[in-house]
């Protein structure tokens, strides 16, 4: 049985506790409004870069295409570029993203092929490198990025494409966390080496004049494509993390104000039931003389 | 006049979207004013002005623009209306590239440093103008 200090004590932490939570839950939807603004801003950008490619892409293949959309001819090396949080508190955001990447390590480790990881972030580095420390090849991390820029996601697709020009891996897939709503964040695997071309967009039937050629566009137009998809990961990111924060932590004050409802009826109880106590004590003191 | 619709939109935000008579573009081959019914046409972008319908101003850097029959989109890395350009910070920028150039050793990082600086000219250019 605690005595009454100690029940106390247990409820003031819990509310010291439940007004951290609190707080974190704010500031996580005011920051969520603003990634989900970016997030959405960007949208355009890459559907625009989408169709384009689309319409170039039908017009340039076989054995001349650029090796960025046609590949290496080869699929034995695979590099996985996890992108995840800074930070913890987040619910499963973190680790739903990883428990996506480890399952294709898994699968393609069964089929014989080598797998390599980048990670973007130190929350997924820090779950991958338990199981897979041998096979990260580098750590990316935003910590010090305030809002993620066009120039930090170019950086990271800069680095790897220095990596796909010295032949370091085949193919390159993308990991993060699609922002569906605040309480629906979709973990996704989506390939940007070779450039996936989505084939629903109908290559238009109109003949295109290029200038200067078309080999020359679409050949600085396929890094462009990977920094545009690497930042859009980034925001989506970014707005998933604040929504998953937002409802974890919600969640953690609401659990916060039960524990504290029952913890004060307890010591309310307790309370009481010495006052009825000392009350019989006397009483029996009294009736004894 | 016949309009058509152009669009410009960067990595961060779309700038500009709705119904014009005309756009000038700094393409990569020289300048080239689109009106509407212009025939498919696509190039890649060099630094510098876009001037829509004759009155606005933007500046963009490196892109490419698309002509087909829904108009005229403009995927741009960097663009900016030019009234929003910094001019004490584009001549900070410019004399941080300068001295990248002056240190750059390898080719690599000297062709860098010079597009930079063609960049930054031409953005300065845009605010003097």
């Amino acid at each position: 049985m605690p005595s009454l200090k100690d029940l106390r004590n247990r409820i003031a932490s819990v509310k010291a506790t439940q007004k951290i939570t609190k707080a974190m839950q704010m500031v996580a939807a005011a920051k969520l409004r603003r990634a989900q603004t970016a997030a959405e801003a960007a949208r355009p950008y890459a559907k625009k870069m989408e169709s384009v490619l689309a319409n170039l892409g039908a017009g340039v293949s076989g054995a001349d295409a650029p090796r960025l959309l046609a590949g290496t001819g080869s699929d034995q090396v695979q590099l996985l570029i996890v992108c995840t949080a800074e930070r913890g508190l987040c619910g499963a955001f973190n680790s739903s993203i990883v428990r996506l990447a480890r399952e294709h390590i898994n699968k393609l480790q069964a089929a014989g092929k080598t797998v390599k990881i980048l990670c973007v972030g130190r929350k997924g580095y820090d779950i991958l490198k338990r199981q897979h420390d041998k096979q990260i090849v580098d750590l990316i991390e935003l910590r010090s990025v305030k809002q993620v820029g066009y120039i930090n996601a170019d950086e990271i697709a800069q680095r790897v494409m220095t990596m796909f020009a010295n032949g370091e891996f085949d193919v390159a897939t993308l990991f993060y966390s699609q922002f569906k709503s605040v309480i629906a964040q979709i973990p996704t695997a989506q390939r940007i080496i070779p450039a996936e071309i989505p084939a629903s967009a109908a290559p238009s039937t109109a003949t295109y004049e290029y200038e200067p050629d078309e080999a020359s566009i679409l050949a600085s137009l396929l890094p462009r494509n990977i920094s545009v998809q690497v930042f859009r990961a980034l925001l989506e990111n970014a707005a998933s993390e604040q929504g998953a924060r937002m409802s974890a932590m919600d969640n953690a004050t609401r659990n916060a104000g039960e524990m504290i409802k029952k913890q004060t009826q307890k010591y309310n109880r307790s309370r009481q039931a010495m006052i009825t106590k000392e009350l019989i004590e006397i009483i029996s003191g009294a009736e004894a003389l | 006049m016949a309009s058509f619709n152009f669009e410009l939109v960067s990595p961060e935000r779309v700038l500009f979207s709705g119904d014009v008579n005309s756009v000038v573009v700094p393409a990569a081959e020289g300048d080239v004013t689109v009106l509407a019914n212009h025939a498919p046409f696509m190039s890649a972008v060099r630094p510098g002005i876009v001037t829509v319908d004759g009155g606005k101003r933007l500046f963009v850097r490196g892109g490419f623009l698309d002509v087909n029959t829904s108009g005229l989109t403009l995927l741009a890395e960097q663009a900016v209306p030019v009234e929003e350009i910094d001019r004490e910070k584009v001549a900070a920028d410019m004399k941080a590239a300068e001295d990248e150039l002056r240190a750059a050793s390898t080719e690599e990082a000297r062709t860098l440093a010079s597009e930079k600086i063609a960049a930054l000219a031409a953005m300065m250019g845009a605010v003097r103008s």
